[in-house]
Formats: C-alpha cells, structure tokens, sequence
C-alpha cells in the first residue's frame, strides 16, 4: 500500500524519492510531510517538516497554483520588464498544480534561474513530470531555503526555514516583505491584481459573494494565464496592509477572489496595472463588507466548522455509501472510503476515534461529516485536535443538519456531475468576451467566505487524485477520493458549464462533464448558490452565447443585426452576408466541437488509465492487508 | 499506582505497554511476561467450568521482587467478560510489586503492575481498574482502522491508562 512507503519515508534523500514515487504515494507523502512536525502532534512520520504557518502558506500557495487549469498562457499578458531572475518555464505538462502557476510562482522568488532549475529538479516535479502537492511543497521550502542563502539540497529544507519570498513581478519596492509578515505577508506577496472592472463588478457583486465561500480561483474566465497575476503588483501592498489586519481566512478568499478576477482579465489582455491605491480601498472596502457578513453567517475563522456546502458534499458522500441518511455506515466501509483519503493508517484511526463518539464501530451522519471534515483539515494542513471540536461533535451537527435539510434537497437536483472540463471552457471563453466572463464568475464567486476551507478543497482536490489532472476524476459513479472537496475555483465553471449544457451550442460539454468525476466534487458549491447563481447565470449565459456568436461572426455584421438588415439592404447583399455570417459560425463551432472532442478523448483516457492505476493499488492493498487473527 | 499496564495479545506478544517510570520499560516486559506464565497456569487449571459469565479476573499472581503483577485478560470484543477469582497472595514484602491479570475470552490479557508500596489498593478498585482498561481496549478494538494484533496507539486509550496510572500514584 502506497501508504506504508510513504509513512516510513523520514530520510531526506527520501522526500525526492517519495516525490519521484507514483502519485498516490507522493500524496501520502505530501499528507505526511503536511503534519508539523514538532510544533503539533506530529501524528506520522514527517518527510519534510513544516511548520503551521508554512503548512498554511504552502497550502495556500499550492491552491492558488493548482486552481487554474494549465493551459497555455495567454498571450494577454505581457512579459514584466523589469524582472530580476526569471527562470526558464518549467516543463511537462502540469497536470496538478498549474506549471506556469508554478513557474511563475518560481519566477516571482527571484532567485536565479538555474537555483530555479535545480529546486524544480531537486523536487521532483521533473522527474514526476508535474507539480504534485509533494513536488510543490518541497519547492516552496528550497525556495525558502535559497532565499535564506543556504545551498539548495534536500538537506536544507529539513531545518527550520523562514517563509520563502515572492516578489511581485512587475513591483515596488514596497512589495517586499520580510518574513515576520508570515503567512498574511506571504499570501500577500502574491500579487493579485484586480482588473479595474472586475474590482467594481466585485464591490458590486461583493455582498452576494461574501456571504459565501470564496474559494475561486477558477479559471472560469479564460486562459489562466498565471504569470498575469503575478504581474500585477499594485494590489500587493495594498493587500499588504490588509492582510496584516485580517485573519488569515479572509486573506485567502480575497486572493482567490481577486486570482479569479485577473485571470478574467488577463485574457482580455488589456488590463495593466491598476492604481495601487484604488483597488487597495476597493478592497478594503470588500473586507470591511465581508467581516459583519461573516460574522453572522460563516465563521472562517474556525477550521473546524462546517460550512454549507461542505455539509452538502458530506452528506453527498454520506448517500453514496448509504442511501438512508439516518442509518449508519459501517466500520469497513468507511474505512475503504476514508482509506481513499491518503491519509496514513495511525492518522484515520485517531480521526476515527476522534468522531465516533458512541464507538460503535459505524457513522452515523453527524458523526461521518465530523470524520470527513478533519480528514480534510488534516489534508490541509491542519494539526489534527486533541478532542473533537464542538462545531463537529454529533448532536452539534444533528441541529444542524435539520436546518439544512432543504439544502440538501436543492443541492441533490444539481448533484449531477458537473464537468470540470476547464480546456474547453477556456476555449469558450476565449471566444466569448470577457466582460461576459466576469459576469458569470462574479455570481458564481457567491461562495461562502471560508477561504481556509475553499483553500482545503482545492489543495485537497489537488492533493487526491494526484495522477489525474485538474480537470478528470473518477467516474460519478466510482467515488472519487473522498477529501476532494469540489475546488471552489470550480463553481463558476461549472455553474458556467450547467449553463453551457443548457445552450445547445456546447453540446459537447455535456457529455464531457458526465465522464469527468470531479464534478461530483464540484457538487458542493453549487448547494449554496444553487439558485441564486443559476438563476443569475441564466441571463448571462445568454449574453454569453450571444457573444460567442458575435464573436463568431468576425467582421461581418452581428448575427442579430442581420436580419433587421435584410429588410433594407438589397437582398443578395443580405443573403450574401448572412450566409458568411452563418458560415463562419458553423466553422467556429465546428472547431469547438473539434477541439472538445480531443479533450474529451484525452480525458476519457486518462480516466481510464487512472481505473487502472487504481485497481492495481486496490489489489496491492489486498495482499498487504494483514491477515486479521482473533 | 499502577506502575505498569500492559496489553498482551493471545499469542503473548505486546499489544500495549504503558509504565509510570518510562525508563524501566524492559523491566516491565519481563515482569509482564513471566507473570504470563502463572496466566496460562491459572487459565489452564479453570478448564471449562468457568467460562461462562464470569470475569476472567486471575487476581494477584504473585509478588515477585518489588511489585505485585495483576493479570487481566480481557475478552476482547466478547461483551461477556469474564473474570476468574483467585484468592490473592498478600505480599509480605514491602515495596513489592504486585501483579494483577485478567483476561477475556479472546484470549487478550491485561495485565497490571502495582507498586505495593502505596496501601494495597482493594480488589474491588483493582477490577474497576480492569474493566475501564477493557472498555477502552473494546472502543479501540471498534475502530476500524484498527487491525487486530497491531500495537494499539489509540490516544484515547492512551489518556485512559495515564489518568488511571495518575490517579493510582
């Protein structure tokens, strides 16, 4: 079982192997190297030692690379002039965390190229050909550990290390924060850059979103061309000041807000940086609006609260094992299911012992959601507690849960997969204008504001199916890893892509988002916003197909105007230029359709080669389980 | 009191040994183990007559060197425990340890090493000790994660036995 290998891994020369060791493995080994080592009860071997606030910041970091799909960046963004130590891209396709994110990520730390090279090398990311959580963490920490003037080797990044710096490309010197800052400077440091619109659309949007999770980081608008946000500087201080003030919750949810906001602007290519100074107050003003929001609805702040749509996706999981919900799951069941995780054996066990309160050897609902919950925090970085919080104990949890029974049955009628297949969205939104983009995602970022959990879901979706890319999981109707929480960054997608079913032009998308699995996971954000951004998004989504035919329509005149032209134009001119029109709209669509049918292709097929990949781990978990003698 | 308490799984290995002066743990292994043998003694010599509704509670097994050896041996996951009565052998030696055992139908055995030092614990105090040692090992055993046969590194086991080994010194 790849989690044997992974629990005895403790040498340093071991975290490279453990990266360089199939997926499942490097995630387990992530899993392990996320538990602090002495700061908390360091529950498992730690590979490499992180401590809480690193944990939290490289967690962090880890979701805002992978949230975005790694595709090509844009060629919106324009290459930062005055950059110091741009490294060379990095290669292989990034199937988790987002190579150019990573890249540029890498860039943004200033340290010379070839330190550059070899951290990617020393983690593994060349070797493994992506950047799983593993790979990601152990570069953040020889970054950290460069930066600090050591040598970069694996044995460096065993000690303590300061957190590692990024400057925002493009920047000030203002941007540059030492490292007493912590986590709140390091997200900071971070620059994400709100594109004027998308900032007045947010201040707009503001008190929808902030009522829920934010965790968006989607890509919902176009080509996340990632080394845009790091570009865009401005926002760093501000957001500087800011975060110094904020818990640390509310940091994550505006990056990722504002991550989201760029990468819709980026596309567009011709936002540059914007006043310092305004976006900082526009969100300032977002935070200020957010905190008595917060206060009454979420709790961000507490990691062991569950919010609305991960008690949706709970219970989701909670149906799939078992259909009624008021009976229990039994011991061995949700041992497969949680064993999923990744997380180490002596880890679930204590997990296990923390959330079945009456020790019966079976879950019940209540009890299954507290378990489910710490599984994520524990994948997130979080030290497991010494007893279970209150916000998770059972009879906590039972009022709970009638409160939200109808949102339970909002969300089961979205329950459908929804398909993360974020290539074509990109490709849909490259052709639909931007504006229509922010739109979209504007409503869709109605999450709640429990960034900490939105970060959870995401480096957890990252984390789980490690082989998979962002976009597939296993099949609805195999579970997928149960921690993969639906990544926020997802929601607007695929409330974007529940619209695009909805359109008959992208009837490829539907089919797509059947075969992908994440969809299951991306369930959970549409509970909350089930309605609202739905209904919303209906209206949008019609400008939406709208612009894309108008964009379809290059040069000619729009496809609505044409007919009010016939009446007046001679009438072969009006057909003449219909029929182009109609002409070059087949042909865009015809290319769509083309271009999803290959990603459809490629998906299916790394679907089925994680099938496989999972089968043979399920055999080997078979002949390494000890033979139970009584 | 109980300086050393100790899980021994049906084919006599260690599940769980837990003592007060952590130093002296390869002291405790051999005290546990030897007194496994007066066990297997005692289990022996009840046959059949009295396995049914009883407490396999062997009682003091005999003071050797400093403590009395208590051997308990729990049943396991039967909700039947069964306790064997054994008339206790009262040390003669002060500061000896005593050892208490008791034992279950799965054969699992507990068994407890007191510092006789501290006025005798009673019996009755010795066998409530003993069935919260195997309501938890039960709760442990509950837990699926929990492979039987394995150490058991349960932290809620582990609270119980230092609360119990606290309050006993």
């Amino acid at each position: 079982m790849e989690q044997g290998p992974a629990a005895a891994v403790g040498t340093a020369g071991a975290v490279g192997a453990a990266a360089g060791a199939s997926a499942p493995a490097a995630v387990a080994a992530a899993a392990a190297g996320a538990s602090s080592s002495g700061v908390s009860a360091g529950y498992c071997p730690v590979p490499l030692p992180l401590s809480d606030s690193e944990q939290q910041c490289y967690s962090e970091l880890f979701a805002r690379c992978c949230c975005a799909p790694a595709t090509s960046s844009s060629s919106g963004h324009p290459p930062p002039p005055a950059e110091v130590g741009r490294g060379a891209p990095l290669p292989g396709p990034a199937a988790t965390a987002g190579a150019n994110q990573v890249a540029d990520l890498l860039r943004a730390s200033q340290l010379p190229a070839e330190t550059l090279h070899q951290i990617t090398e020393l983690c593994g990311a060349k070797r493994v050909g992506y950047f799983g959580p593993t790979q990601f963490y152990v570069a953040l920490k020889l970054i950290a550990a460069a930066q600090s003037g050591l040598p970069v080797q694996v044995e460096s990044i065993k000690c303590e290390l300061p957190l590692p710096q990024f400057m925002a490309l493009k920047n000030d010197s203002e941007i540059r924060y030492s490292n007493t800052t912590e986590l709140h400077g390091m997200k900071c440091q971070i620059p994400y850059v709100t594109m004027e619109k998308n900032s007045f659309k947010r201040v707009d949007d503001g008190e929808k979103q902030q009522e829920k999770i934010s965790p968006v980081m989607s890509p919902v608008s176009s080509p996340p061309s990632s080394p845009s946000n790091y570009q865009r500087v401005p926002l760093t201080y501000g957001y500087g000041k800011l975060r110094s003030g904020m818990d640390q919750m509310h940091a994550a949810p505006y990056e990722t807000r504002q991550h989201a906001l760029q990468q819709e602007g980026s596309t567009s290519g011709s936002h540059g940086p914007k006043p310092t100074r305004r976006q900082t107050s526009l969100i300032q003003s977002l935070s200020v609006e957010r905190e008595p929001q917060e206060s009454n609805s979420n709790y961000p702040d507490d990691p062991w609260r569950i919010t609305e749509e991960q008690r949706e996706y709970y219970i989701n999981q909670f149906k799939s094992l078992q259909p009624d919900l008021s009976s229990f799951i039994s011991g061995s069941l949700a041992k497969n299911f949680f064993t999923k995780s990744k997380l180490t054996i002596p880890e679930l066990s204590y997990i296990w012992e923390l959330s079945d309160v009456d020790c019966d050897g079976a879950l019940t609902l209540p009890e299954f959601c507290a378990a489910f919950h710490l599984i994520v925090a524990r994948k997130n970085g979080y030290p497991l507690p010494e007893s279970l919080p209150q916000t998770l104990q059972p009879d906590y949890l039972q009022t709970a849960f009638l409160k939200s029974k109808w949102d339970c049955a909002l969300f089961d009628s979205y329950s459908e997969p929804m398909p993360v297949n974020q290539q074509p969205r990109d490709l849909n939104r490259i052709e639909s204008s931007i504006k229509e983009k922010t739109d979209l995602t504007a409503p869709a970022q109605d999450v709640t504001i429990d960034d900490k959990q939105a970060l959870k879901i995401s480096s957890v979706d990252e984390a789980m199916p490690k082989d998979l890319s962002v976009d597939t999981a296993a099949k609805p109707g195999l579970l997928p890893p149960p921690p993969a929480l639906p990544p926020r960054p997802f929601v607007s997608q695929t409330d974007q892509v529940s619209e695009i079913e909805l359109h008959p032009q992208l009837t490829r998308t539907p089919s797509q988002t059947e075969e992908s699995g994440s969809p299951v996971k991306k369930d959970l954000p549409h509970s909350q916003p089930p309605s609202k951004p739905i209904r919303r998004k209906f209206r949008p989504e019609n400008q939406v197909m709208e612009n894309q035919e108008l964009s379809s329509v290059t040069g000619t005149s729009s496809v609505p105007t044409v007919p009010t032209v016939k009446p007046h134009a001679p009438v072969q001119k009006q057909s003449s230029k219909q029929k182009k029109a109609i002409q070059t709209a087949i042909r865009k669509n015809k290319e769509a359709n083309a271009v999803l049918a290959r990603l459809n292709s490629e998906l299916q097929q790394q679907l089925k080669e994680v099938h496989q990949e999972r089968i043979a781990l399920e055999n080997q978990l078979e002949q390494l389980r000890p033979v139970t003698v009584l | 009191m109980a300086v050393c308490i100790a899980v021994i799984a049906k084919e006599n290995y260690p599940l769980y040994i837990r003592s007060i002066p952590a130093e002296q743990e390869l002291k405790f292994h051999y005290t546990v183990h030897t007194s496994l043998d007066v066990v297997d003694e005692k289990v022996s010599a009840m046959g059949k007559a009295l396995v049914d509704q009883r407490e396999l509670y062997l009682g003091l097994l005999y003071p050797t060197e400093d403590y009395k050896v208590y051997l308990l041996m729990p049943n396991g996951v039967s909700y039947k425990c069964k306790k064997l009565l054994i008339p206790c052998v009262k040390s003669m030696f002060p500061n000896q340890l005593h050892r208490y055992g008791y034992v279950t139908n799965s054969k699992v055995k507990f068994v407890m090493v007191v510092d006789s030092s501290n006025t005798a614990l009673r019996d009755n105090e010795i066998r409530s000790m003993f069935r919260k040692l195997h309501n938890s090992y039960t709760d442990v055993m509950c837990n699926p994660f929990y492979n039987p046969g394995d150490r058991i590194h349960s932290r809620a086991f582990d609270n119980m036995v230092t609360s119990m080994m606290v309050q006993v010194c």
